[in-house]
Order: structure tokens, then C-alpha cells, then sequence
């Protein structure tokens, strides 16, 4: 049994990577629950974030670039739905296109920035506080903080907007909210845009803190999934809260058994989920 | 015969190859073009056929690999000998995933295949610290010498395989396995109420699914030579074999190994090319374009309609007459049935009985829960509790399609047919799966004779979306009768149609009592009432409240309150 500190020091890397995993998972969330597209392109986007991030960062602040690709994302995010909306009529279709896109968006990331690991250096990554027994990296940090503050915007967006009751009357009944009023096509593409800013902000903390390649694209695919699945479609707050679960259980299960064993962890969240509580689907 | 000749005939001439002493490059590109098709052809009998998209082939395919890599290379075992295991491995393992998955019916489409996406990475992971250990496995397998060499050998393996596996895809095709498949693709629900045993034939399709992509990985282990888990484990494998089977359409037993060698032609010539990263672009754009431009793939374009001819009927015309007369014996008994939906109850201890020949007429202001009670007696939902016996059966907790079996059938009010399916397979599928399992050509015999019945003969070929509404209620009705149900509920076949319609609807169900079924109506249409029905049963807030002779029960005062509300004058 590894000691107490280095428990600690793992439940709080949990936490760090359940944020980010949260983040993710929460434009996954939306275009999934409110849309109906299921988006892989997700994950190369946020990686295709990750990388103009670095290019960038050259000559900006990490977090300055936001500022460009953020609007940049967003557009892209409504062009995706006009595209999908009008071409991958059902769910299954909007997943194989967003699968082809998404090896798309890799050969050109492979293109550009080639297959190799790529690290972005900043000054941000030498600080870090010393708390007790415990690390905190400030890269890490900001990552935890800005996935709260966003799953929590979003929540209160949904939660007391009218935009946000549009958004919820459209994810139970399309058409019945379309007959009562609801903009459904500006709301598509408002929150397709936002899904997609999201991935932006979550390029920004990959870019932060993981080294990128290419391929590891699809290693996000299964846990961010499985976070999505066990925390709510259409939710804001739900990825959030089971990337936490999902992150500290991974990095227990790393501490104690070994690293190689973590990628088992959200499967079997989500069978448990599946078999427990078969309503929640 | 002819097409048992042709698979003999490629096998021969694909199989002469190796002997002829060309360079080894082309058993290789051969090889390398069968083993797409078996993943591809593989993949389609559960996912093309059953439309439960799996991405998660290549972790099958990779439990077949490293079955036989480990046996190999570990234990020493005859190469041969793994391939039953590798088969059998990533069958179990199918299995196993399907056993669970299945169960919520819910989990159709997206969430299948994420959770198939998922089972790779946990496989590579098993496989990386039980298996593996890290650097990968060196398979030195003893080849045996089934060709001068011993790429020709393996390429002789896989040619024997994928001749099987195509062969297999189209005895699935046209049997009554497939058809279930294809039925439950379509509207599972209704095929369970139909009699397919949808939970069995996806865990089926799925072990079968799995069993030949295992074999293929296990050839493919000593092919290769030296596994590693990120080489084996890929998601491009099931990226490709999706593409594969989409580009030459899921819906033919054919589509996939035709968009096999069409992929993999394309893809080996840009890697040979120095040009891997545009073939992946290339894979992506056309994965875009198949699924936007041609959703039914090349075979699905290409296939014309084909013509179907009614048969001479072989048997006699099918009677019950015997047993026509009313006897007042009770066919089906209803005690205490409750169902409710989230706090709303729609079946409040609702007793009934009908009795073997009658017409009833179920009826009741809306909501009252004569739609629940024909969808709770015919297993569509389960009941919360009470008892449903029909003929010394209970039903309440068997799976819809043993109720289908015992002699049960039912119409849906909207018509929900199978929209992939003519009108002809619509019909011919109850048979198939009722009392009597038919072959596919019985059932089709029986299918002419209702849809003459119901005269929709000269639309057989036609899909329901051709259909209009008047025709879309025949069809329903023409499925129902096919199974030659003792036992048949209409839900409001009536409404919606013009008085003229009707009187030929009213016609119908006459002929069919006439012909010994027993028949639960409901209707709000009174006249039809009136006309039809031998006693009616009124049902409100989920209870029977009152039964008789039709005219005499819509005089009861209980019966005039339900509809009309009370009178205070």
C-alpha cells in the first residue's frame, strides 16, 4: 500500500486530469444531448486546438490565444452544423462523418506539425506551489479552473436563460419546440459553435499541460466517452463530475496497482452503470 | 446451385496461384485483400445486417491475434491447432460484451458502438500487461506445406477463409436468421412483437461476428510475424472495415468484400507510393462522400428492384371453421392487470375476458388504456403485475416473442412497418417466426395469399413509404393475419379512413372471424362497433367497467358517465 502523501498527491492529479476530462467531455455533451450528432471530430479539433496553440505561442501568451481561436472555433462549430445538419441526416451518420473528419484533421496535423511528440514550452510550466506534501502546478491549476468555470457558465446558462430553456425544450422535443416558437436552426448553431469554442479552451490546456501527437487523438476517445455516458447527455455539470470520479479512480488504480492498468477504469465504471442502472439510457 | 458453383470456381482459380511460381509479392497483395474482406464481410453479418455498428472489430480481430501469438510463441502449440481457440476467444468475448450490452434495449446505435470503441482500448491494455509485456511478441509458427511456400500457404488459409465467411454472409442472408436481423435493423421492437427472438439473434449474429474476425486475426498473427499491441489494437482497423462495408453497401452480402478490395486497392497503392498520409485523407474524404452521396453503398445503387411473382399455392387455403362458432369458452383471461408510467396509471386491475371466436370490441374514451392493454397482453411492455392466461398460458413476464408464438398477433395503430423491407418481406416475416416456422418460400406463398386478401398483391414489391395511409393500415393487418394468429388484437385499423374504406375494412375483419380467428377490437368508430362486434368491454382509468352485448352496455348509466361525463338535470 503506497503511503498517505502519495495517495494525496494522486487523488489531486485525478482531480487535475478529471477537469480536463470534463472539459472535453462537455462539448461532446452538448451536440450530443441537444443536437443529436454524436462529434468525434471533438477530439481533433481540441488536438488541432492544442497545436495553433503552441504555433502561436511564440509570439503570444498561451492564454492570449484564446482570443483567436475561440472565434475561430466557433465558427468552425456552426460550419459543422450546417454541414451535418444538412448532409448526416441521423445519429449513426454524423458519427462515421465525424470519424472521417477526424482522420482528416490528423493527416493534416501530421502534415504540418508531423507525428512526432511536440511539448509547448512556456514560463507557466516552472511554476508551481508547494502545499503541505503536495505539488500544484499552476499549468494544472488553470486547467481545474477553467473547466469549473465553464461547466458552471454553461449550467447557469441552460439552467436560468431563456436561451437555456430553449436549448432544454429542444433536447426533449425538436419539433415540438420548433411548433412552439423555438429557433431551433440559430439554436443548432449556437450551441454546435460553443461546442466547438470549447474544444479551443480544451486545445489550451492540453497544449499546457500533455506533450502532443497525432495519434493521441483517439486516446481520449474511450475515457471522455464514457465520462459523457455516465454523467448525462445535454448536461453541463454531469462530464464534469463523472471526469472527476473517473480521474481520481484512474490515478488510485495507478498508484496502487500500475499505470498500464488505468485505461480499465472508466470501461468498468461504465459497464457497472450499464448493468446497475440501465434507466439512465 | 449456380452460385455454390461459382464460390467453388473462384476458390479453384485463386487457389492455383501460389502454384504457378509468380514473385511472392502477388500471394501478399492477395492476401492482404482477402483479409480486408473477411473483416469487412465479418463485421457486416452482425452491423450491416442488424444496424448494431460495431467499432470494435479490431479488438476481436486483435483477440484472435494474440491467441495465437501467445500459444505460439509461448507454449509452443501447433499453429493450426490456435486457430480454434483464437475463433472461439474472441467469439466468448463477444459474447460476453453482448450479454451485457443487449440487455437494455435502449443502447441501440451510438451508444454500441462507442462502447465497442471502448472494449479496444481496455483489450490493448489487458493484452500489454498479462500478455505482451511491452516489446510485442515474435510469432515463429511452423508453417505447414500446403504450397511451395510459406506465404502461399497462409494466403491459401485466408483464400479458404474468406470464401467461407462470404459464404456464410449469404446463407445468413437468406435465411431466416437474416431475415430476423434485417427486421430488427429496421423496428426492433415490433419484430420481437412479431416473433423474432431479438436478444438471441443479436448475441448470434455477434459471436459469428466475432468468431471469423478471430480466425482472420490468428492467421493473421503468423502472417505478420511479430505482434505488437499498438499495431494490433488500431482504430483504423475499425475505421476501415466500417468505410469497407459502407462503400459497397451494408445491405448485401456482397457490399462489404466488394468495398474491401476497393479500399484496400487504394489504400496499399498510396502507402506503396509513398503517400501514407494522403491515403488516410483519401479514406476520410470518402468515408464523407459514401455516406453523404450514396447511403446505400455501391451494391445499394447498383441492385435493381427485383420482381417478385406469386407462386401457385401449393397447400389448401388456410381454415379454422371448426372452430368459428362461438363456444363461450374463454380464449384469454385478464385478472388484475396493472401498468403504470411514472406515477401515471394506464392499467388499473383491469380484468377481462374473451372468449375463443368472438369479435370484442375494447373501447373506452381516450386514455383509458385499451392501446396499454393490447400492448401489455402482447409483451410490447411488461405488465407490473396481476395474470394474463390465454389458452392455459401465462403470459404476463414471457418475452414478446413467445407471445407471438402462442398464437398471438396485433396491428399497431400508426403502422409501423419494416421500412427496408417490400411489402411482400413485411408480410412474410410473421410466418417465419409463429406457431409454424416456415422456410422463406412457405412464407412467402402465405404472404400472396394476404396480401390478395387484403389487395395489396400488385404493391408487393413496393416499400411502405410508397404506401398511403389506407394501404399502410392493410399492410399492418396483412402482416398480422399471416401468422394465422388464433388470437388477434386491432388497435384502431379504422380511423383515419374514408367511409368507403372502412366498409371494405369492416368487410375484412368479418372474413377474417369468418375464418376462425378470435378478434379484440378497438375502435372509436361506433358504427363499426355496432356492426362488428359480438360483446364489448369498456374500459376507463385503466378498469373494465362494464361488458355485454353492445347495445345494451352503451345504455349502462357507468357507460354513459365514462363518455359523456354525469348528467345533473
Amino acid at each position: 500500500m503506497p503511503s498517505a502523501t502519495l495517495l494525496g498527491q494522486s487523488i489531486l492529479s485525478g482531480v487535475f486530469i478529471g477537469a480536463l476530462y470534463g472539459l472535453l467531455g462537455l462539448g461532446l455533451s452538448l451536440s450530443w444531448g441537444m443536437l443529436r450528432q454524436v462529434n468525434l471530430a471533438h477530439f481533433a479539433l481540441a488536438f488541432l486546438g492544442g497545436y495553433l496553440t503552441f504555433q502561436l505561442s511564440g509570439r503570444l501568451d498561451p492564454f492570449a490565444t484564446l482570443a483567436i481561436t475561440v472565434p475561430l472555433f466557433f465558427l468552425a462549430g456552426m460550419a459543422l452544423h450546417w454541414f451535418l445538419s444538412r448532409y448526416a441526416a441521423d445519429m449513426l451518420n454524423t458519427l462515421l462523418v465525424t470519424f472521417g473528419l477526424t482522420t482528416i484533421i490528423e493527416a493534416g496535423i501530421q502534415r504540418v506539425w508531423t507525428a512526432d511528440f511536440t511539448r509547448m514550452e512556456t514560463h507557466y510550466a516552472d511554476i508551481r506551489w508547494k502545499i503541505g506534501a503536495f505539488y500544484i502546478p499552476f499549468t494544472e491549476l488553470a486547467t481545474l479552473v477553467l473547466a469549473m468555470l465553464l461547466c458552471t457558465a454553461m449550467w447557469a446558462l441552460i439552467r436560468f436563460t431563456d436561451f437555456g430553456r430553449a436549448a432544454r425544450a429542444m433536447t426533449e422535443d425538436a419539433a415540438m419546440a420548433a411548433a412552439f416558437g423555438v429557433n431551433e436552426k440559430r439554436l443548432g448553431y449556437v450551441i454546435s459553435g460553443l461546442a466547438a469554442a470549447f474544444a479551443a479552451v480544451a486545445g489550451l490546456c492540453l497544449a499546457l499541460t500533455h506533450t502532443l501527437a497525432p495519434v493521441q487523438i483517439y486516446a481520449w476517445m474511450g475515457v471522455v466517452f464514457a465520462g459523457v455516458m455516465i454523467g448525462g447527455l445535454g448536461s453541463a455539470m454531469g462530464p464534469l463530475l463523472a471526469g472527476f470520479l473517473i480521474g481520481v479512480s484512474e490515478a488510485l488504480t495507478m498508484a496502487i496497482t500500475a499505470p498500464t492498468w488505468a485505461p480499465l477504469v472508466s470501461f468498468s465504471l461504465l459497464i457497472a452503470i450499464i448493468l446497475f442502472r440501465p434507466a439512465r439510457f | 446451385m449456380r452460385v455454390a458453383a461459382g464460390f467453388l470456381v473462384f476458390a479453384a482459380v485463386f487457389a492455383a496461384i501460389p502454384f504457378l511460381g509468380l514473385p511472392a509479392f502477388y500471394e501478399t497483395v492477395l492476401y492482404l485483400l482477402l483479409h480486408a474482406v473477411v473483416l469487412a464481410t465479418s463485421w457486416n453479418i452482425l452491423s450491416g445486417y442488424s444496424g448494431y455498428f460495431s467499432f470494435g472489430h479490431g479488438a476481436f480481430f486483435g483477440a484472435g491475434v494474440y491467441v495465437t501469438a501467445a500459444l505460439v510463441a509461448q507454449y509452443n502449440w501447433n499453429f493450426l491447432a490456435t486457430l480454434p481457440l483464437a475463433a472461439g476467444a474472441a467469439a466468448g468475448l463477444g459474447l460476453a460484451l453482448g450479454a451485457i450490452v443487449f440487455r437494455v434495449r435502449a443502447l441501440r446505435g451510438e451508444l454500441f458502438a462507442l462502447l465497442t470503441l471502448a472494449i479496444t482500448f481496455v483489450l490493448a491494455t489487458v493484452m500489454l500487461n498479462k500478455v505482451d509485456g511491452g516489446p510485442g511478441i515474435q510469432v515463429m509458427a511452423d508453417i505447414p506445406k500446403l504450397a511451395p511456400s510459406a506465404s502461399g500457404t497462409l494466403y491459401l488459409l485466408m483464400l479458404a477463409i474468406a470464401v467461407g465467411t462470404v459464404w456464410i454472409a449469404r446463407a445468413v442472408f437468406y435465411s431466416r436468421f437474416g431475415t430476423g436481423l434485417f427486421a430488427l435493423h429496421d423496428d426492433e421492437d415490433v419484430a420481437e412483437v412479431m416473433g423474432v427472438p431479438t436478444y438471441r439473434f443479436k448475441l448470434a449474429a455477434f459471436a459469428l461476428s466475432c468468431a471469423l474476425a478471430g480466425l482472420a486475426g490468428g492467421i493473421h498473427a503468423v502472417f505478420v510475424s511479430y505482434v505488437t499491441v499498438a499495431e494490433t489494437f488500431s482504430i483504423a482497423l475499425a475505421v476501415n472495415v466500417v468505410l469497407m462495408s459502407a462503400l459497397g453497401g451494408t445491405r448485401h452480402w456482397l457490399g462489404p468484400a466488394i468495398g474491401a478490395i476497393v479500399i484496400t486497392a487504394l489504400l496499399y497503392g498510396f502507402t506503396a507510393g509513398q503517400a501514407p498520409i494522403l491515403g488516410r485523407v483519401l479514406v476520410g474524404v470518402i468515408l464523407i462522400a459514401v455516406i453523404v452521396l450514396m447511403p446505400e453503398g455501391i451494391l445499394g445503387k447498383l441492385r435493381k428492384r427485383r420482381r417478385s411473382s406469386k407462386p401457385k399455392p401449393r397447400s389448401e387455403p388456410f381454415s379454422n371453421r371448426a372452430l368459428t362458432a362461438i363456444s363461450g369458452e374463454p380464449i384469454l383471461v385478464a385478472r388484475d392487470v396493472r401498468k403504470a408510467f411514472k406515477g401515471v396509471q394506464a392499467l388499473s386491475d383491469a380484468s377481462l375476458e374473451v372468449r375463443r371466436g368472438e369479435i370484442l370490441g375494447l373501447v373506452g374514451p381516450n386514455g383509458s388504456g385499451k392501446s396499454t392493454f393490447i400492448n401489455v397482453v402482447s409483451g410490447h411492455y411488461p405488465a407490473d403485475g396481476g395474470s394474463i392466461v390465454f389458452e392455459g398460458r401465462q403470459l404476463v413476464g414471457a418475452p414478446a416473442h413467445r407471445i407471438a408464438r402462442a398464437g398471438i398477433a396485433r396491428t399497431y395503430q400508426i403502422p409501423r412497418p419494416f421500412h427496408h423491407l417490400t411489402v411482400l418481406q413485411n408480410v412474410a416475416l410473421p410466418p417465419m417466426f409463429g406457431q409454424v416456422t416456415m422456410d422463406r418460400a412457405r412464407a412467402e406463398e402465405e404472404a400472396w395469399r394476404w396480401l390478395e386478401f387484403t389487395r395489396l398483391a400488385d404493391k408487393a414489391d413496393r416499400y411502405p413509404a410508397e404506401l398511403n395511409l389506407h394501404q399502410r393500415k392493410f399492410l399492418e393487418l396483412a402482416r398480422a393475419l399471416a401468422s394465422r394468429p388464433r388470437l388477434l388484437f386491432l388497435d384502431e385499423v379504422l380511423s383515419g379512413l374514408t367511409p368507403t374504406e372502412m366498409d371494405e375494412a369492416i368487410r375484412l375483419v368479418r372474413a377474417i372471424r369468418d375464418q376462425g380467428a378470435t378478434i379484440v377490437f378497438v375502435e372509436h368508430v361506433m358504427r363499426a362497433v355496432l356492426e362488428l362486434t359480438d360483446r364489448v368491454v369498456v374500459l376507463t382509468y385503466g378498469k373494465a367497467i362494464a361488458a355485454g352485448v353492445p347495445r345494451e352496455v352503451m345504455r349502462d348509466p357507468q357507460v354513459v358517465d365514462a363518455y359523456l361525463g354525469t348528467a345533473h338535470a
